[in-house]
């Protein structure tokens, strides 16, 4: 089987799982203070190194390219509050101009 | 009646943001059905939006499920939240299950009372549910009539839509701490492990910033 099949069809299966233990166990179980701080903190710190990664990296070699100026478009359109789609096409854009010119 | 307005605006915007996840994964060599598929059997943007990351990245498929499923904690955590109001039992729990994500959340609790709230729940489940897989195949089949995807730019979409995705996050100072540490580690291990690891170890962040108060 293909990496992109055994990606698509165990994330799959992990997160109906995930969702389906969630709606069946009892709530005591899992809303311990400390469980909801860290769960609430995993979701930021994945994201975050998915940003860096897939915009300073390509494989294990750190680069900088056209996907820095994307980001730091889409970083202004957040802070100017723009709305996601506008920030994800905003940094698309950018970032094709500065591969075309650059 | 504000409850199905609610609901509606939720789907149709969120729904939208399928198209950049449907062009992401086909810029990053999925296919068109795999792109699909993702967003009808694994539906949460972020993981998703992760196991194409991950695997853009060059890491092992068994390193992009991790990231996804970690990232798709939360998701658990809303079903045990949603779970007494909504009175599950059966093929409704797996219904419920599938389509408990952010947004079917969010507008639940947004509620003030105990049958808005499941309204809220459902039509927004069942609206995001339609209207993200309807823009994924839009957006993957865009994405395949276009060709390079550096030349339209959908190398830097990913990253964009994570950043989209974490701001609203970054409410205080130990988010923001969590982000900046997380940035600098990842760059910091990616020239030493394999790619993928950086970004999964990340997690360990989380659980050492948050065991404390």
């Amino acid at each position: 089987m293909s990496p992109f099949w055994i990606a698509v069809i165990g994330s799959s299966a992990l997160a109906f799982i995930t969702k389906f233990v969630g709606a069946s166990v009892p709530e005591s179980l899992l809303s311990h203070p400390r469980v909801l701080r860290i769960n609430n903190l995993i979701p930021i710190a994945l994201l975050s190194a998915l940003i860096a990664v897939n915009t300073f990296a390509v494989k294990t070699k750190l680069t900088l390219d056209n996907r820095a100026l994307g980001i730091t478009a889409a970083l202004l359109l957040l802070l100017a509050k723009a709305p996601f789609p506008v920030v994800v096409v905003g940094a698309a854009v950018t970032s094709a101009l500065a591969y075309r010119y650059f | 009646m504000s409850v199905k307005r609610d609901s509606l605006s939720v789907s149709i915007t969120v729904g939208a943001y399928g198209s950049a996840f449907g062009a992401a994964a086909v810029a990053a060599d999925f296919s068109v059905l795999q792109a699909c598929l993702l967003s009808l059997l694994l539906f949460s943007g972020a993981s998703q939006f992760a196991v194409v990351g991950v695997i853009a990245a060059g890491g092992t498929p068994l390193n992009a499920i991790a990231t996804s499923t970690l990232l798709g904690t939360r998701n658990g955590l809303y079903g045990l939240r949603l779970a007494p109001l909504l009175k599950l039992r059966g093929f409704k729990r797996v219904l419920a299950a599938q389509i408990t994500i952010d947004e079917s959340t969010g507008v639940a609790l947004a509620q003030n009372n105990e049958s808005d709230m499941r309204k809220g729940f459902w039509y927004t489940g069942f609206g995001v549910f339609i209207f993200w897989n309807l823009f994924t195949l839009a957006g993957a089949l865009g994405a395949e009539a276009i060709g390079d995807p550096s030349a339209w730019g959908l190398d830097a979409a990913v990253p964009a839509a994570f950043l989209g995705l974490l701001w609203p996050r970054l409410t205080d100072r130990k988010s923001w701490v969590v982000a900046g540490f997380a940035i600098l580690v990842a760059l910091t291990l990616t020239p030493f492990v394999p790619a993928g690891i950086p970004i999964i170890s990340c997690t360990l962040l989380a659980i050492i910033i948050g065991w404390r108060k």
